[in-house]
């Protein structure tokens, strides 16, 4: 049996994944006031109004100008994940995240990870898909990444009925699953890219202590976005990258301790 | 670093560049075809309040807010395989037609512009009346005259009576059955200046597939040009002012040719 601390943060951010949808499903069939909408657009308590500022930008791309109201969701999404919590919204929020999660770890289960060996596909695709769907916006005068989006899929799919969606999120699963590791979330999607962008400076990160380290690797191993650890086994320091999704994996993973959460501006204690 | 060396990367990170850029390319020109066939749907009945559909289509951003505060459940949000445009709202008007809340809760929620409140509004500036549901413009119920068993003679108002704009929306027009020779005719007419396109006529019309349903505005009506003037209504015939009366057309051929005799006095 493993101890908890193992999976201490796979538990809350599943906890938080499964609880946030099952709040926008009351929302929807049980008429709660908590959390209603989906994760393009949201109301919590029917004050605090939220937007994903991705889909904002994309209608302002298309040449339409958004309400007030939405604009003003999409300022407290940018301001939460850019000042505070970095790019959790993946990790912590994004249902897609447990399907990614799902095939990374039956992949590795039935073999098919060699590990170590490069990722087919660049990690910088994403941000051309950013570049591309805000031109496909301007040019076709819709949201272009809204209409294709797995995620939306998904997360629709749980609150309003899943209808054909279930087909992109099962190919979602079985390109990460067959074809490039954490090929979804970490080298395509457009939405992570763009938390990656905006949560550059965000107060919580990772933090990285050389003095306890071992160079187990065990933290590279584990991180679906390794390019994030260059410092492991070097120095001391914060993951100050916007990819890393604040999972808390290398946490977990690490028997040493040299891994933790804390405040990018703080010294990282021995 | 060397010269050569520093040469080679920046051709290397060119080479990339261009790369993604083609690649970048190449997937949004398929993104753009795919969308532009994906955002046509002329016959859908979208919630009241709702912007023309190429800027809803824009604006929507599929949260599914106007489906939540329905108080009825009539409005649905597409499904991927609904083949309508995914993840917007909706109305199945057979099923489940709009009940024209007066404090239209799917209008008032609409958190992105997508449904702009001022089109079920009074207009007025401040202090006007405010939300109005019978400015709502969902579509326009049509007749199949060739269907509906009321013009065949046989009595049925049931979209009449279920109409909420009752004798405005939908009236009665009474005429002689000439095939019987001593019976009426009730025969329901819709108009469009009342009707809002919510749905009960087709919802609760007594024939197979229904012979009244609602249609979007831009499909079901036509639109004269601004030259046909009807001269005894005072306000149409107002807009006749400074036309002037005599008009002159000139074309390539008439100005070879000018024989415009028809048009001449002493013709």
């Amino acid at each position: 049996m493993p101890a908890f601390r193992e999976y201490k943060f796979l538990a809350l951010r599943r906890f938080s994944q499964v609880s946030i949808m099952l709040l926008f499903v009351a929302g929807n069939l049980l008429g709660w006031h908590l959390l209603r909408g989906n994760l393009s657009t949201s109301k919590a308590l029917n004050i605090l109004p939220m937007t994903d500022p991705f889909a904002v930008l994309q209608v302002l791309a298309s040449g339409h100008l958004v309400s007030g109201e939405a604009l003003a969701g999409a300022l407290v999404i940018v301001l939460f994940f850019g000042t505070i919590a970095g790019r959790s919204f993946c990790s912590w929020v994004c249902p897609l995240n447990m399907v990614a999660d799902l095939a990374c770890w039956l992949r590795k289960k039935i073999g098919l990870a060699p590990s170590g060996k490069p990722s087919m596909m660049s990690r910088k695709t994403r941000y051309w898909v950013i570049v591309t769907s805000l031109a496909v916006s301007l040019a076709t005068g819709v949201a272009a990444f809204e209409w294709v989006s797995p995620i939306s899929m998904l997360d629709r799919g749980i609150i309003f009925g899943m209808g054909m969606g279930w087909t992109l999120v099962l190919a979602v699963f079985l390109f990460d699953l067959f074809w490039v590791r954490n090929g979804f979330c970490g080298h395509i999607c457009p939405l992570g890219g763009f938390y990656s962008l905006i949560t550059r400076f965000s107060l919580i990160r990772i933090k990285h202590s050389r003095e306890k380290c071992t160079l187990c690797m065990k933290c590279l191993e584990i991180c679906p976005e390794k390019q994030v650890l260059p410092m492991v086994g070097k120095t001391s320091t914060a993951v100050t990258s916007g990819e890393c999704t604040n999972c808390g994996r290398c946490i977990e993973a690490c028997d040493a301790g040299a891994m933790k959460f804390g405040m990018r501006t703080g010294t990282v204690k021995p | 670093m060397g010269n050569e060396e520093k040469m080679s990367d920046r051709r290397n990170f060119l080479h990339s560049m261009v790369r993604s850029l083609g690649a970048a390319t190449v997937g949004g020109l398929a993104w753009t075809g795919f969308l532009d066939g994906k955002k046509v749907y002329a016959t859908i009945l979208r919630p009241p309040g709702a912007v023309p559909e190429r800027e809803f289509l824009a604006k929507c951003t599929k949260c599914g807010l106007c489906v939540e505060v329905c108080p009825f459940k009539a409005l649905v949000l597409a499904k991927p395989g609904d083949e309508r445009p995914v993840g917007t709202p909706y109305f199945r008007m057979r099923e489940n037609p709009c009940r024209m809340c007066g404090d239209i809760p799917c209008t008032v929620n609409c958190p992105t512009g997508a449904l702009d409140r001022s089109l079920v509004s009074d207009s007025g500036g401040p202090g006007s009346p405010g939300l109005n549901i019978n400015r709502a413009k969902i579509g326009l119920a049509v007749i199949d005259r060739e269907t509906c068993i009321a013009y065949w003679g046989i009595q049925c108002d049931a979209c009449y009576r279920a109409c909420p704009v009752i004798d405005k929306a939908i009236t009665v027009e009474y005429t002689r059955n000439e095939r019987t020779g001593k019976h009426a005719m009730l025969a329901p007419v819709v108009h469009s200046g009342h009707c809002t396109g919510c749905g009960l006529c087709e919802h609760v019309c007594v024939t197979k597939k229904a012979s009244i349903f609602v249609l979007p505005r831009e499909l079901a009506m036509g639109e004269p040009s601004d030259r046909y003037i009807r001269g005894w209504d005072d306000a149409d015939e107002a807009r006749i002012q400074g036309i002037p009366d005599e008009t002159e057309t000139v074309t390539p051929r008439s100005e070879k040719s000018p024989l415009d005799y028809l048009n001449k006095e002493d013709f």
